[in-house]
């Protein structure tokens, strides 16, 4: 595909399907900047389908501006620039006209659980019916799997009428999940999904996440490096705005590391 | 360890004195609004009755009732209303939620605020050249409701927008992540948890409008019209220019009609705030966040 820095090929992992065919999501010479102040620098690299494609780094590293690049929201961002290219399914998504039509596609789950002030049912519901879904029947069904899926069916199937918003945090955050899920992505975008969740609904998050590898590609930015250890297939080190090394995650963490500013991190030494 | 020190006690006395200032200040503050409302309510509330509401006044105003008066200013606001509220309410949609956050939006928030503040009486000039003789609507309901309009529009934009933003911005980001447009984001979560917020503001402010007197002065206020409007063409007359007729250009008013006058004027106004306050409490009872 690429020969960039630290691009590391992709191998069969150890928990799944062989990565095969062309990848999802190509990324060139990206830089993006606020206003003039860069945020992330000339990153190139690809994503392929059915990994879980890990991203650590310490705070103000540019993961989140990467995710946000990736479903176009910087169009919603003033300030906002993106430099370079990335690909996704092979079409650059500068040249989608209909953005909306874009990010319907992607799901997205943000570091605070956000339930929006409607029910639960509707929460899970509001993107199928963006997509002209109405039949009563076939919401349920999207509702009852996605929420199954999701790990929190048990928890608020008698109480779907109830607002999404006063869940409780690790409930609001499972009800995201549920939410983007529903848009029947092809790719999961999770920024620090754990950081207002409790251990225990983390792990049940997780084995969702890895159920979940069969039918999508999961970007995954973390900031417990043991989570992408558990997680990712590959993983990316961003240190202030520049990809530093990207390789198996396994490779990563054994310490067969390019750059050692990569098991400084991993231990500790940095953030 | 577990003594007051000497400056924790200062400290204390400091708050003390600080908490007893402001309690004055508030009491000073309370005084002449009872004393107003006293003296009205003593002196103007013997005037009341069916008739007084009911009738047309009489003996070139010197008696009678204050029924032209009451319905014209009923006509005033609603209409005003109907002009401010979609405008406001879709320009403030603009200015909050599509606007790009540049200097042009800067200009144009900033132009607004002091546009809230332009004295009544510029405003009544503006409406007078403005409706009454370049659109040529003389003097009549429509242009004194205009003017009433363009004087509230500032405040009625100002209140939607501060609505519109007291909803969490993660909320309209989960919108959009989802592939919402900016439109069904506003109509499925902005706008359902705003629109208490905005009628509650509209109503206040504009319950305001009905005690103004300079601006329909000029515009479509008449000292005195025997019949009610029959449509927005029709001049007519208002409680409050006709307290400011009652109490200042004739002479001879039994000074009972006049405190009846101003009465019934400050008590619609309290009975629009009233339901505002009493809608707020009721909502922010439902809010969901
Ligand atoms: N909306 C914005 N406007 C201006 N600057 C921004 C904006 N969002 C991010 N930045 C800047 O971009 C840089 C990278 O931020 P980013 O959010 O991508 O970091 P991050 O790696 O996600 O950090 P964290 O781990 O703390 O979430 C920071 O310097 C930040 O100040
Ligand atoms: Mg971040």
């Amino acid at each position: 595909m690429v020969d960039g820095v630290g691009l590391a090929q992709p191998r069969p992992s150890s928990f799944g399907p062989l990565y095969d065919g062309p990848p999802i999501i190509e990324v060139r010479d990206l830089g993006i900047s606020y206003g003039g102040k860069p945020a992330l620098r000339d990153a190139s690299f690809d994503i392929y389908r059915h990994e879980i494609f890990g991203i650590i780094g310490p705070a103000n590293s540019g993961k989140t501006s990467f995710l946000r690049a990736l479903n176009r929201m910087d169009d919603f961002t003033t300030g906002m620039e993106v430099r370079g290219s990335i690909h996704i399914n092979g079409k650059d998504v500068n040249d989608w006209r209909n953005l909306y039509a874009l990010r319907s596609r992607i799901g997205v789950v943000l570091p605070l659980p956000v339930g929006l002030p409607l029910s639960v049912y509707d929460n899970v519901a509001f993107s199928p019916r963006l997509r002209g879904i109405r039949k009563k029947a076939q919401l349920d069904e999207v509702v009852e799997r996605c929420l199954t899926r999701a790990a929190l069916w048990d928890e608020v199937k008698d109480r779907l009428g109830s607002l999404g918003s006063l869940l409780s945090g690790g409930q609001q955050q499972r009800l995201t999940i549920a939410r983007a899920l529903s848009q029947e992505p092809e790719l999961l975008l999770l920024d620090e999904f754990s950081i207002a969740v409790d251990p225990v609904t983390t792990m049940r998050i997780e084995d969702v996440l890895k159920d979940l590898r069969s039918e999508l590609t999961i970007v995954l930015v973390t900031n417990l490096v043991q989570q992408a250890r558990r997680l990712a297939d590959r993983t990316a080190f961003f240190l202030t705005g520049e990809l530093v090394e990207i390789g198996a995650t396994e490779d990563l963490f054994e310490g067969n590391v390019k750059d050692e500013r990569t098991t400084g991190y991993i231990e500790g030494r940095y953030g | 360890m577990f003594t007051a020190t000497a400056l924790n006690r200062r400290s204390y006395r400091r708050q003390s004195v600080a908490k007893a200032v402001f309690c004055l200040m508030t009491v000073a503050l309370v005084i002449p609004v009872l004393l107003i409302l006293g003296t009205l309510v003593v002196k103007g509330a013997p005037a009341i009755s069916w008739e007084f509401l009911f009738t047309a006044p009489t003996n070139n105003m010197t008696a009678g009732g204050i029924f032209p008066a009451l319905v014209g200013t009923i006509w005033l606001v609603v209409v005003a209303l109907l002009a401010s509220v979609p405008i406001g309410v879709a320009a403030a949609l603009y200015l909050s939620e599509y606007a790009p956050d540049n200097l042009l939006t800067r200009a144009i928030n900033l132009a607004i605020v002091n546009l809230a503040g332009v004295p009544s009486i510029v405003h009544a000039l503006f409406g007078f050249g403005a409706f009454v003789l370049f659109f040529r609507f003389n003097a009549s309901i429509l242009a004194a409701s205009l003017t009433l309009a363009v004087m509230t529009l500032p405040v009625v934009i100002v209140a939607t927008r501060e609505s519109l933003q007291a909803v969490p911005h993660a909320f309209r980001e989960a919108c959009w992540n989802m592939g919402a447009t900016r439109w069904q984001t506003i109509r499925k979560v902005v706008l359902p948890n705003s629109i208490s917020g905005i009628l509650t503001g509209v109503i206040l402010e504009v319950s305001r409008t009905s005690g103004e007197t300079a601006p329909i002065m000029f515009t479509g206020a008449a000292m005195f019209v025997p019949f009610l409007p029959q449509s927005v063409f029709d001049q007519t007359m208002a409680l409050s220019y006709h307290l400011y007729n009652v109490s200042t250009q004739l002479t001879d008013v039994p000074e009972e009609l006049t405190y009846g006058v101003a009465l019934v004027l400050i008590a619609i106004v309290l009975l629009m705030n009233a339901v505002s306050i009493g809608f707020r409490i009721y909502l922010r009872g439902l809010k969901k966040w």
